[in-house]
């Protein structure tokens, strides 16, 4: 097996060994990249000589017997809305395509005191909004399976250089499904932890109460050891589960006894594509065939998912967004142009007596933050920003947000419930395989309502995953996706393993 | 069902501190109005009595001591900004007070 | 005021507590640093920062919460206000909204010279919010650019608002100097108004009386920019004129107007209208995710309460009540602070004479401090040092007028009054030695004692003047005395 084909887990034993250095496994990842990143788009920013320089201190510690950290020259790929110091950090915006932040995420350090290799920062969906990486406003992602593809999103970059064999590791982020349904599509696993098991510090804010941070990878021991490494509690954000860290390495391969499966009958209803239907039940049935015990539940307030979600994640986001004025940091207009044309239509309003509109005209100030945003932001963010800002604005709070909130302390209820009689809830990540590019980018609420299946997890805040569980006839891959409750990322990995375990379709890679 | 007017986008616009062009308003009016109609759904949902659900997970008294740290240098809290002088942000001037 | 009118007055005033790091982020809040050095990505609003509450802001504004009678809730939590200012880097403030750390209390105000009768002043409710940074505008306005400073962003503010239960700038000035003085003697503030520690908005309206039923109440006007007390009593008394006057010319009343803001001109001592956006009221309030509810203990708060300092008005009635002083002397060394009171109660438990001590704190003390520019606690004379002096006036062995030289020495040095009396030769005159000297002047002038005799007693005080030249230590009145005991034996 190549290098960059091997798991994260084989790789340490190897480099434990000294069969082989980090700089060679670097040396694979990045000529993995040269050769198909052109194809595939994953990263905005490969670091090279930083990722060499790590490697070789890595080789050197081992070599003079040091202790190193637990994924010491593993190289890893950082989704690129994670601060990493002194190097750009631009969350796919042209706001922030210049922006070098001053601090390391929480998340990113940890990488670094792990000994990892980062190897380049990845392609998303513009402020980690979307589900395609199609609202990336500086590069295109594709899928590895089928190029004409998108990979999802909005970790996009990140599923697909898992996909391509360029990274064993990728962290993602998730807000609505940003980890697993790009996993789903390009037939790698993503775990989105339970919100406060990973540290939010440094992670540019999408939706705050929803956003966690996750790990990507091709196998579940990878996916356990990923999120070993990253997890902790954080002085440094509030919202950080202040609880001790399991350690997931030491359990993933414990099969789970007397499993109870539960099945949203919903989930399985009008709008999921056969093919992913027939994956999904298959994988269902691997798991009988195991021992566990499927159990038919429901999930009343599920329905409600998507709507409260498309309130409350704009909501936050109109807030979290508005730090971008260009005042402090960030893309500015052009401030001669600007002033010109202000001029010009006061002028205008003058000519025509238009006395109110002029009251109305922005001030220099206001045009320069106006400006700078409609430059700065694209589509879909700007769609979002003035959903929630119309959302929490005076008049329409109690009807939307409020009524969100209450919502969705039903949605979790509904969990907890369900989670006295079944240990996990199974179906599947998204309704359809990989699609087209271009062809949902016209109807934004048709691309909402495929986040049907996993908006609920962020909701509630519970841990949830997708793993390949199949292919359509077109040979695209299918995620099987399991929720458990808060806390329990473990079980989802045990299970993930036992599903490996008993079928290969983890270990399908696409043909390049 | 909510009727979403295009004054009400363009009001929502000066709030949001964005600026839409004639056909972006438009376009806005007509995706917000249809995603404000979707949302709408949660109507039906009976909520008297539901507490609010602000946090994914509900925690209390986060607290840190009043210790203080390393501020960052002046040139590390200025390289970003798209215009300042040696030791201030600047920006246009801020008129009406 | 006026007859024509009630002036409706409510305040709100925001304070900066005194904490050494900001609220969210630990940079320090000391004030006068160079601009932007004191930030950090949490107070700059990079993005992906998170902010952590600062406990001890928290316990502060627990304090001044039960300083103030305000009922602490159970449940609190953090809001975002959203507002766009270059001065404010993440967009919103953090804030608190429906469900504020206190509400609902009351602080009494006195007046000693009963200028109006001592009142309750409702306070609606205190709050915690982060502070804004500084904009800078040039003095051509609207010309070059505002250049920010934002190492005072997040600097922890404790917002207190008032019910509209003031009725003369005189009132409102007396709410302030109360509320200061708690916040200073609770060391949660140091209320400096120049250093922008203390800042005060008042909202303002008329109550005008009429022969209707129902009174008639003018559009309610928000009033800032005041930079001081003075300010803010000036700024109400003009505001009330001028509402009167715009009342009976146009007969608006706050049924036709919304409330509008106005900034007062120092220079020119007038309101002037401020400029307002049309949605500024939209600040799309909304918990924050990013922080934890704080929740608080019915012991906890009784226990901030009972740790509680003693307060000013209790200090005021314990002097009055248990030193006997007037209360306008209560009232002054309390205006003064604890250190001030601290040094009476020590000056007079040591004399014996709360009277005297209180004098010569108000009289001698106080005006060193202001002709020095000094504070009270580098006052150069102890109290123990002090009371050495006034106990030589209690026995006599120094008249007043001499122990104020004897006073103005203590100040240059650490010796105590014995000592410096000695030196200038100060002792006392024993009874013989002044019957001697009485007998003496009185033989030196007849004309005197005839005057004396005939009940003329001013005469007495040229022989004072003639026994101080022969002897400066005589005690005045002890000479006086003998002087009148003899002439009635002649
Ligand atoms: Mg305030
Ligand atoms: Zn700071």
């Amino acid at each position: 097996m190549a290098l960059y084909e091997a798991s994260a887990t084989q790789l340490l034993s190897q480099l434990e060994s000294g069969e082989v250095t980090s700089v060679e496994v670097t040396k694979a990842c990045l000529e993995q990249i040269r050769k198909h990143d052109g194809e595939v788009g994953a990263f905005l920013k490969v670091m090279d000589d930083k990722a060499l320089a790590k490697a070789e201190e890595v080789d050197k510690k081992r070599k003079a017997g040091e202790a190193v950290g637990m994924l010491a020259g593993v190289p890893v790929a950082v989704k690129d809305l994670l601060c990493t110091e002194g190097e750009v950090t631009t969350c796919a915006s042209k706001m922030l395509e210049n922006f070098v932040p001053p601090y390391s995420s929480t998340v990113v350090k940890k990488l670094e005191q792990a000994d990892a290799v980062i190897i380049g920062k990845t392609n998303m969906d513009e402020f980690a909004m979307g589900g395609s990486t199609e609202n990336s406003a500086l590069g295109k992602t594709r899928n590895p399976w089928n190029t004409s593809l998108v990979p999802g999103g909005s970790s996009g970059g990140a599923a697909a250089c898992l996909a391509a064999r360029m990274v064993p590791l990728s962290i993602g982020t998730d807000t609505g499904g940003s980890i697993r349904q790009p996993a789903s599509f390009c037939g790698v696993v993503g775990l989105k932890p339970t919100y406060g098991r990973v540290s939010r510090f440094g992670l540019i804010a999408f939706a705050s109460s929803l956003d966690q941070i996750g790990p990507m990878a091709r196998t579940a021991e990878d996916t356990a050891l990923f999120l070993e490494a990253m997890s902790g509690y954080d002085p440094n954000d509030s919202t950080s589960a202040n609880v001790p860290c399991p350690l997931f390495t030491q359990t993933v391969d414990k099969p789970l006894e007397g499993l109870r499966i539960g099945l949203v009958k919903e989930h399985f209803g009008e709008g999921l594509n056969g093919e992913v239907e027939k994956a999904v039940r298959e994988a269902v049935a691997v798991y009988e065939s195991m021992g566990a015990k499927v159990v038919d539940i429901s999930l009343p307030h599920n329905k409600y998912g998507i709507a409260t979600y498309y309130i409350i994640a704009p909501s936050e986001a109109s807030s979290n967004l508005a730090r971008f004025d260009s005042a402090h940091y960030g893309h500015r207009c052009d401030e001669a142009t600007m002033l010109e044309e202000l001029k010009a239509e006061e002028d205008a309003l003058r000519a025509a007596g238009k006395e109110a509109e002029l009251k109305k005209l922005d001030t220099p100030l206001i045009r320069m933050y106006r400006k700078s945003r409609a430059e700065g932001f694209g589509p879909e963010v700007k769609r979002r920003i003035m959903l929630g800002t119309y959302t929490l604005s005076a008049g329409y709070y109690e009807a939307y947000y409020l009524k969100a909130l209450k919502v969705r302390r039903l949605i979790r209820e509904d969990y907890d419930k369900a989670f006295k009689s079944v240990d996990i809830i199974m179906g599947p990540t998204a309704p359809n395989p990989a699609f087209a590019a271009g062809s949902k980018t016209n109807d934004p609420l048709a691309m909402y309502l495929e986040d049907l299946y996993t908006v609920t997890a962020n909701l509630a805040g519970i841990p949830a995953i997708s793993v390949p569980c199949g292919m359509t006839s077109e040979g695209l891959p299918v995620g099987v996706h399991m929720q458990a409750p808060a806390l329990e990322e473990d079980r989802l990995l045990r299970a993930a393993y036992m599903f490996q375990k008993a079928t290969d379709w983890h270990s399908k890679s696409p043909s390049m | 069902m909510s009727s979403l007017t295009r004054e009400d986008v363009e009001k929502v616009s000066l709030l949001a501190r964005l600026r839409l062009s004639e056909d972006e308003l438009t376009k806005m009016t007509e995706q917000m109005s249809q995603i404000v109609n979707y949302v709408e759904l949660l109507n039906e949902v009976n909520t008297d009595d539901v507490e609010p659900m602000a946090h994914a997970v509900e925690q209390y008294n986060v607290f840190a001591e009043d210790v203080p740290h390393q501020s960052l240098p002046r040139e590390a809290a200025l390289a970003n900004a798209p215009k300042s002088d040696s030791e201030c942000f600047r920006v246009p001037a801020v008129l009406g007070d | 005021m006026s007859d024509q009118y009630d002036i409706i007055i409510g305040l709100e005033v925001h304070v900066q507590l005194q904490t050494k790091t900001k609220l969210f982020c630990r940079c320090s809040t000391t004030f006068g640093a160079s601009p932007n050095t004191q930030t950090c990505p949490v107070c700059l609003g990079m993005p992906g920062s998170l902010p952590v509450m600062n406990r001890e802001a928290f316990q502060l504004a627990l304090k001044t919460a039960c300083a103030l009678n305000l009922n602490v809730p159970r449940f609190t939590k953090w809001d975002r206000k959203n507002y766009y200012y270059p001065d404010l880097p993440k967009g919103y403030q953090i804030s608190q909204f429906d469900l504020p750390m206190s509400e609902d209390g009351f602080l009494l105000i006195r007046d000693p010279k009963g200028q109006f009768e001592p009142k309750k002043v409702g306070i609606i409710r205190a709050h915690l919010e982060e502070d804004a940074g500084k904009s800078m505008h040039d003095e051509v306005a609207g010309k070059a650019d505002t250049r920010i400073d934002l190492n005072r962003t997040g600097t922890p503010l404790l917002e207190i608002v008032s019910q509209p239960d003031m009725r003369s700038p005189l009132e409102a000035k007396a709410y302030l100097n109360e509320l200061k003085l708690i916040l200073t003697y609770l060391g949660v503030s140091d209320c400096n108004m120049q250093e922008g520690s203390l800042r005060v908005d008042a909202n303002v309206n008329l109550h005008i009386k009429s022969e209707e039923p129902k009174k008639v109440a003018t559009p309610i006007v928000e009033i800032k920019n005041m930079n001081s007390f003075r300010a803010v009593e000036r700024a109400i008394a003009y505001e009330a004129t001028r509402q009167f006057d715009e009342w009976q010319e146009t007969g608006k009343t706050i049924k036709d107007a919304p409330k509008t803001t106005r900034g007062w001109d120092d220079a020119a001592q007038i309101t002037r209208p401020q400029r307002e956006k049309e949605e500024s009221s939209d600040y799309r309030y909304f918990p924050d995710p990013d922080l934890a509810p704080v929740t608080t203990t019915a012991e906890e708060v009784e226990a901030i309460q009972t740790a509680l300092c003693e307060l000013p008005m209790a200090i005021r009635d314990r002097l009055h009540d248990g030193y006997g002083i007037p209360e306008y002397d209560a009232d002054v060394i309390v205006n003064q602070g604890q250190i001030a009171v601290d040094y009476y109660e020590a000056l007079a438990l040591k004399t014996g004479d709360a009277k005297m001590s209180s004098n010569w704190v108000q009289q001698d003390v106080l005006r060193v401090l202001k002709e020095r520019d000094l504070e009270f606690d580098q006052f150069p004379i102890t109290a123990e040092r002090l009371a050495t002096l006034l106990k030589a006036i209690m026995n006599k062995e120094i008249d007043t007028t001499r122990a104020k030289d004897v006073f103005t020495q203590m100040l240059e040095s650490d010796k105590d009054a014995p000592t410096i009396m000695a030196e200038m030769g100060i002792e006392k005159v024993d009874d013989s030695a002044i019957d001697d000297l009485a007998r003496e002047v009185l033989e030196a002038n007849p004309k005197a004692v005839e005057d004396l005799k005939n009940g003329i007693q001013k005469a007495v005080g040229a022989l004072i003047g003639q026994a101080k030249k022969k002897n400066p230590n005589i005690d005045p009145g002890t000479f006086r005395a003998k002087c009148i005991e003899l002439v009635k034996d002649m």
